[in-house]
């Protein structure tokens, strides 16, 4: 047994202790249901909290490092254990906690950053994540560099004290609110086109750098186009080894995927419960037949998927290699909250059609917002050339 | 419950996978059919199986079994899918086996359990009448009331019908013909006066038989479970076999699966390894993903019936229906790969596509689980 794990004793004193403490100090707004965006705390310079409540809570949690229960104490996380993690991700199910703080540092940069971040870069940037002073966001994708991610384009050239920057991302989630960027670019111009990419942080507000919102079809704008003029970015910037950015970029996009391909078994209502509803019964079953079968399908799937998720981690517990599981994860995820939002709109009927562009209700947004699923991250087609050459060993794949 | 092997249960299908592949491989279930063998298995393989555990694999120890469950149960299965091996394990083992488990009196247990568990009895579900898989659809009669019941009825696809020792026959003792109360178990000797049993040959070259009942007399003491609430017994004895089935499909999704990939790793045409086409790479890689949504579903399945969870049907709904859904895809995808040589009788490919056909027939098919399925839920 791990000295991490902990006896069962030890684990109940920890609940308790840990239900106590978040009774005590979770308030009591931050205990409701989130119901809009400026409910999910992102952090940042220019963060304005939606109220009081929802600043003392993210200040109690950060100080603990529950932000981040996961992370090594020595730089502001909470240094508990998987079970401990799991514990305090139960008990504030239990008490409705909110999730104090949601962001590309916590999610992406932070476990790239523990495996590839030097000492410095890593006392420098991982706290202000737990506390939410440093909003980040992802500079990968560029206008002719998206399935073809490796194909990137934007420059930094080596001016002996720092790099020149130059060139454009895209599909930078929410690239008008973030501080600073991690950021893909290309620091070989010879090379192989993998071999030539490094892995650099910088200051959003650095000279040089402008962003253009991108309204997508769900009429929200939660991406921009980012420009990069002559931005001078500090030798020490560099993250990882020169020119060996194309490792940590994957790593990321495993964290990414497994993300993206988890949100399809968030806890939602069934769709049996939505059909009854809209529908109706007659006889005990969906009084529309066709409809039933399709969504009798779906649930199938959603079940065998969330019982996949959950024997995928019982193996990682248990110490078993299961290959590119997060390429399965995404593709099969994602395809699968497209089916569901497929169905709900057909559930729905015309009601499903509203469209205000403000009411929170309206599933049209959501249904069009799926879309992206199977494209972000890598699409499904490269998840399934992933598996083909991974874990198949097909030939030339 | 992790959804993770124990150590016991990784030994116990290695010993199983070694054991399959070597004395129960497809080629014997082809020499069987080949030789138009009267009892469509080797007994001499039964009764090694039976050394091996698998006959009593959910047989408890006191009365000489191994006591393995339904997880264990489902590890064999999956190596006779991928083996295709000729076996009454799922007739005897499974379906005879929990009958006598959840219904049977200690008298029958003690008669019965310890020569399923050595190999020497062969028992065979007799309760299907439709073609279409309707468990309480019964017409089968007991009429005469306790004491001196007589049996009138007609039974299709009973799995080893014709090499079984003992019948397990559900007939109506009240009720009307699709009505779920007023179904009794009996066990019926097949040498019995007024049994008479066909043997009907099926696609997937494995055993099955029509039984024919005419006033078969049977005693109180023949009995499985209560007189009218036979259906409690019969749906776990369902449950269990659909279980089980759903396992040895995934052997079948699996080993066709990998058959298909060597075959993409090897074949040229148009100068290239076929394997390299995109159009194939994308299907293959879209059926790894099911086969491992099966795989989940089967041993969570399996690990439920084990715990005799309140809710485990739902999940049996789940796993034969996936299952069987798969492991026709996978099947079909098969031959469709192999191109002309899939077509051919002399490859074994086809074999995995007859049985995934059959296999997922048997105690209903997706189009019957994802209707119960939904039902459970409420829909």
């Amino acid at each position: 047994m791990s000295a991490q794990l902990k006896s069962v004793d030890q684990l109940e004193t920890f609940r308790r202790e840990t239900r106590a403490w978040l009774e005590a100090n979770c308030p009591a707004e931050m205990r409701q249901p989130v119901t809009e965006e400026g409910d999910v705390c992102w952090g940042g310079r220019r963060w304005k909290f939606k109220n009081d409540a929802q600043r003392v809570w993210l200040e109690r949690m950060a100080e603990r490092g529950w932000t981040v229960p996961e992370w090594p104490k020595e730089y502001g996380g909470g240094g508990l254990s998987k079970e401990e993690a799991r514990v305090l991700r139960e008990e504030m199910g239990r008490l409705s906690c909110r999730v104090p703080l949601t962001s590309f540092g916590i999610s992406m940069l932070g476990p790239a950053l523990l495996k590839y971040g030097n000492e410095q870069q890593k006392r420098e940037h991982l706290p202000k994540i737990v506390r939410g002073e440093i909003r980040w966001c992802q500079g990968y994708s560029e206008p002719g560099a998206g399935s073809d991610l490796a194909s990137l384009k934007t420059r930094a050239e080596d001016k002996g004290a720092h790099f020149l920057v130059n060139g454009s991302k895209i599909w930078t989630s929410y690239g008008d609110k973030a501080d600073w960027i991690f950021c893909l670019v290309r620091t070989d111009f010879s090379a192989k086109k993998q071999e030539g990419i490094s892995f650099v942080l910088f200051d959003m507000q650095s000279p040089g750098i402008s962003t253009r919102p991108i309204r997508l079809i769900s009429g929200y704008s939660p991406f921009t186009q980012t420009f990069f003029d002559n931005v001078q970015v500090p030798k020490e910037n560099l993250m990882g080894e020169l020119n060996k950015g194309w490792t940590i970029a994957k790593y990321l996009l495993t964290h990414e995927r497994n993300m993206i391909g988890g949100m399809g078994t968030q806890r939602q209502t069934p769709l049996s419960q939505l059909a009854i509803k809209s529908i109706g019964l007659a006889s005990g079953k969906l009084a529309e037949g066709t409809l039933r079968a399709d969504i009798a399908r779906f649930e199938m799937d959603a079940l065998a998927f969330t019982l996949t998720m959950g024997r995928v981690m019982d193996e990682a517990k248990a110490g078993n290699e299961t290959g590119a599981v997060s390429s399965m994860l995404k593709y099969y995820g994602t395809e699968l909250n497209k089916r569901r939002a497929e169905l709900a709109m057909s559930i729905a009927g015309s009601e499903g059609l509203k469209f205000d562009g403000q009411t929170q209700a309206d599933i049209a947004p959501v249904w069009l917002r799926t879309k992206a699923n199977s494209i972000e991250g890598g699409t499904s087609e490269v998840q399934l050339n992933i598996i083909a050459k991974n874990v198949l060993r097909l030939p030339g794949a | 419950m992790s959804l993770v092997l124990t150590e016991d249960q990784l030994m116990f299908r290695d010993a199983a996978k070694r054991f399959a592949a070597e004395r129960a491989p497809v080629a014997q279930l082809r020499k069987l059919r080949d030789d138009n063998d009267a009892a469509g298995f080797s007994r001499e393989v039964w009764k090694e199986m039976a050394d091996m555990g698998w006959a009593g694999v959910l047989v408890p120890e006191e009365h000489g079994g191994a006591g393995f469950g339904y997880v264990g149960a489902g590890l064999v299965a999956e190596e006779i899918g991928r083996n295709l091996s000729a076996t009454p394990l799922l007739s005897t083992a499974v379906l005879g086996v929990t009958a006598l488990l959840r219904g049977g009196s200690a008298a029958q247990k003690e008669a019965f359990l310890p020569a399923i568990a050595g190999g020497d009895l062969v028992v065979a579900l007799a309760s299907d009448e439709k073609n279409r898989h309707a468990p309480h659809s019964i017409a089968t009669r007991a009429t005469g009331g306790s004491g001196k019941f007589k049996l009138s009825g007609r039974k299709v696809h009973v799995l080893d019908g014709h090499v079984a020792d003992r019948l397990i026959v559900t007939a109506r003792t009240s009720g009307d013909v699709e009505s779920r109360d007023g179904i009794t178990l009996f066990l019926v000797d097949t040498k019995a006066s007024g049994v008479n049993v066909t043997r009907t040959p099926t696609v997937d070259s494995h055993n099955a038989a029509a039984v024919e009942l005419r006033d078969v007399a049977v005693s109180d003491s023949d009995v499985i479970g209560t007189v009218d609430k036979g259906a409690v017994v019969l749906d776990a004895v369902l449950d269990a076999g659909r279980a089980v089935l759903a396992a040895e499909l995934l052997g079948v999704a699996e080993e066709s699966f990998e058959r298909t990939l060597g075959y993409l790793r090897e074949r040229e045409q148009f100068g290239a390894k076929i394997g390299t086409f995109q159009s194939l790479q994308h299907r293959a890689a879209h059926l790894f993903c099911e086969i491992e949504l099966v795989r989940s579903v089967v041993l969570r399945t399996l690990q439920a019936l084990d715990a005799q969870e309140p809710t485990a049907s739902n999940l049996v709904c789940l796993a034969k229906g996936k299952a069987s859904d798969v492991a026709r895809i996978a099947t079909n995808e098969a031959v469709q790969m192999h191109g002309g040589i899939g077509m051919t009788d002399e490859f074994d490919i086809g074999f995995f596509m007859k049985r995934a056909r059959a296999a997922g027939e048997t105690f209903g098919d997706y189009y019957y689980h994802a209707d119960r399925f939904a039902q459970l839920a409420g829909y």
